[in-house]
């Protein structure tokens, strides 16, 4: 089947690259047509909101996959009025999905971040663009500027974070927004509100509010026609790699992975896939089937994570790009948990020596275990998504793992990394 | 007057503050290892009578008041 045989459905994505679809206000009513949002908080229209929210199974698409309502039932239980925090940080390197939505289709993240602060009695919303991103900002202020001046709508302004991986992680971005110190803090109860200093703080993904502005207008009925019983609607992923089109794609939740990746052109044979981003998994080729949806991934030994897939092709060795995956990683840490500062590093130094055919014969028991102990001992989980991915490596390209181990290192460690990592890092040598 | 019903206090790290003193290891090696950088590994499972009050003094000796005894949060 060619990509361009496959079925497709468009929700969130009608505009995009290539398509003259304009992403200002009328072409959005034009699009969508209006949502009905009351001037202030009104119970009735409250509670049938989160009623049909919660029907409609809407998880979060920042990579947490928590249900969206869950969030809102814990802020109604404590009373608080929150500031809404749209996070479209996005400090995924290989994820382009929110600033793709928030360029092409800002207004339709701003009626669900509308929709959520007048559900929850917020006064205002923040959306976080990371500070590197100047053209997502100005796409978004363009759009909170048409739609200033409507009596009874939330204060909307844009806020710009450091550009970090962990900055987006929604603790790290609530202490930002308190104190201008975006680094993660350990929550022990998760079921309580988040809170930045003394306000609280409802903080959700980009694409998860566009997702709630159709809810809003279709219903959860309409939502759940497509993807899985399990994992209904839409997703956007991020497909780059070994693929002629990199780009985003809106696809069904429960589409077969190959089919994903299909949509974008694969350029030749694949060794293995990177789903969830860098704090994900690699997927064996062989089971390319498994449908994109959380359950199935997790069957298959990846993770939904944000959405991502990287295709590795058969000319590069997955070790040599984990090692640049670790070693990007362990500098993104925010420094402050030890199992990650020193565990980091040193799950890339052995990837780095094993994918240059240097390392002793005990490095993938090593690598296990280490990654083993790192896992739940951070104050957020960046170290957990190392770990995972790592150890993913050593699964699906135990082969490679082996010969490396063994002294024997492949060429691909000399090919160009498939990876997108921001042009600042500093990648770890594999290549010696 | 009802019954008292025990507590169930498990001890924990809040690996923000915790510099590896490693003062919890040495004072409750029933339920603190080391790992190779020296940040303490915790088994977070109840503790029992015998041990509640060794977790207290560890708590209380840590310079950077990092070792916690708590009860379970996500089990309530």
């Amino acid at each position: 089947m060619t990509a361009a045989t496959l079925p497709r459905v468009q929700r969130l994505l009608h505009a995009g690259p290539g398509v003259a679809t304009d992403p200002g206000l009328a072409g959005h009513l034009a699009l969508h047509g209006p949502v009905a949002v009351p001037g202030r908080r009104d119970a009735a229209w409250a509670g049938a909101l989160l009623a049909e929210v919660s029907a409609s199974g809407l998880t979060g698409r920042g990579g947490g996959g928590f249900p969206a309502a869950a969030k809102w039932e814990a802020l109604r239980r404590s009373g608080r009025r929150p500031v809404v925090v749209v996070n479209a940080m996005e400090g995924e390197p290989a994820s382009a999905k929110d600033r793709t939505l928030l360029t092409w289709t800002p207004h339709l993240v701003l009626d669900g971040a509308e929709l959520v602060a007048v559900l929850a009695g917020a006064r205002s919303v923040a959306v976080c663009v990371a500070d590197d991103r100047d053209g997502t900002a100005r796409a978004v202020e363009a759009a909170i500027a048409e739609r200033a001046g409507r009596p009874g709508a939330p204060a909307m302004s844009v806020l710009r974070p450091p550009a970090r991986y962990v900055t987006g992680e929604e603790s790290a971005l609530a202490h930002w927004i308190a104190d201008g110190d975006a680094r993660p803090v350990l929550r022990v109860d998760k079921s309580l509100p988040l809170r930045a200093g003394r306000r609280t703080v409802l903080v959700h993904n980009a694409e998860t509010l566009a997702q709630v502005a159709l809810i809003a207008r279709h219903g959860a009925g309409w939502f759940r026609s497509v993807g899985t019983d399990e994992a209904p609607g839409t997703t956007l992923v991020t497909v780059t790699g070994g693929v002629q089109a990199p780009g985003v794609v809106e696809v069904e939740l429960g589409t077969p992975v190959a089919d994903v990746v299909q949509r974008c052109g694969p350029s030749g044979p694949i060794a293995g896939f990177l789903v969830g981003g860098y704090g994900g998994a690699w997927l064996a080729p062989e089971l390319a089937s498994t449908p994109y949806a959380p359950t199935p991934l997790a069957r298959a030994g990846a993770t939904h994570g944000v959405g991502i897939v990287v295709a590795l092709p058969t000319t590069s060795c997955g070790i040599a790009e984990t090692a640049r995956i670790a070693r990007w990683m362990a500098g993104q840490s925010a420094g402050q948990c030890g199992p990650c500062v020193y565990g980091l590093p040193a799950l890339a130094d052995d990837l780095e020596l094993l994918a240059a055919g240097r390392a002793d014969g005990s490095v993938v028991g090593r690598l296990d275990q280490r990654a083993r102990s790192v896992v739940g001992r951070g104050a957020c989980r960046h170290p957990d998504g190392v770990a995972r991915l790592v150890r993913s490596a050593l699964s699906v390209f135990a082969a490679d793992a082996g010969a490396h181990a063994a002294g024997r290192p492949c060429d691909g460690r000399h090919a160009a990394s498939v990876l997108p990592f921001p042009r600042t890092a500093a990648l770890g040598s594999v290549a010696s | 007057m009802s019954a008292r019903v025990a507590v169930a206090l498990r001890v924990r790290v809040d690996p923000v503050a915790c510099d590896a003193y490693g003062y919890c290891a040495e004072l409750l090696p029933e339920r603190v290892s080391l790992d190779e950088w020296g940040y303490p590994v915790v088994d977070g499972r109840p503790l029992e009578a015998g041990l509640v009050e060794m977790a207290r003094r560890a708590a209380a000796e840590c310079p950077r008041r990092a070792f916690i005894v708590d009860r379970d949060a996500r089990a309530t």
